[in-house]
């Protein structure tokens, strides 16, 4: 009953992911592809937790983890980039 | 017992994948780019905060051990979703709105992001 719903999730979060790059690669707007691009670092970590739930290990969480704080503080710089043309001033 | 916790993470993890689905699907289809950062920042989080939840649930039951890795990431998640969609949001209004374009803010004079103090001489600033 788990594998079924593991695939179910997954092949919903890998959609997800196809939605996302189709997004980047037609949007009119920065704003747009920075937004996509964050949501596509959330469909990644749900994917990887995925992967471990269906092979049973735990190494996956602690990369996971790196990749939610980089996905958010590479979200910040973008937006900041947008608003002031720097990052670090 | 076995069978409930079967039971807890399917129902978990359908409604995860639904909502992360739901997410992705609001980015590419709502047409106004205020509307369009609804949706990937409150669906998306709550999806994989739902997976992340049948993630632990299944560590529990099969391993035996209730892990704290999958609370922490969801946490951090849920704590930084509102503040990229605050930033994001912010960037929009900045490039593509004047105080005139946007709706009135309520009993406020104008929008905090537009609401800029004047400059005082020699702050250090600028």
């Amino acid at each position: 009953m788990i594998e079924y719903a593991v695939y179910f999730a997954a092949t919903c979060f890998g959609l997800a992911f196809l939605m996302n790059l189709w997004k980047i690669a037609t949007a009119e707007g920065v704003g747009d592809r920075v937004l996509a691009l964050d949501t596509m670092v959330i469909n990644a970590i749900a994917l990887m937790i995925l992967y471990g739930l269906a092979n049973g290990t735990e190494i996956f969480f602690e990369a996971a983890m790196i990749i939610a704080m980089l996905g958010f503080v590479s979200t910040v710089a973008y937006a900041r980039f947008m608003l002031r043309g720097n990052i670090i001033e | 017992m076995e069978q409930v916790f079967d039971l807890l993470i399917t129902v978990f993890l359908v409604v995860g994948g639904i909502f992360g689905l739901v997410g992705s699907f609001g980015l590419i289809k709502l047409d106004d780019p205020m509307s369009r950062l609804h949706a990937p920042t409150k669906a998306t989080t709550l999806g994989v905060g739902g997976v992340l939840i049948a993630s632990m649930v299944h560590a529990y039951a099969h391993e035996g051990h209730l892990s704290w890795h999958e609370l922490l990431i969801t946490l951090f998640l849920f704590l930084t979703a509102p503040i990229t969609a605050n930033f994001i949001a912010k960037a929009h209004i900045h490039r593509h709105e004047t105080p005139d374009t946007l709706p009135p803010a309520g009993e406020d004079k104008t929008w905090a992001t537009h609401d800029v103090p004047p400059e005082e001489p020699g702050s250090g600033r600028g």
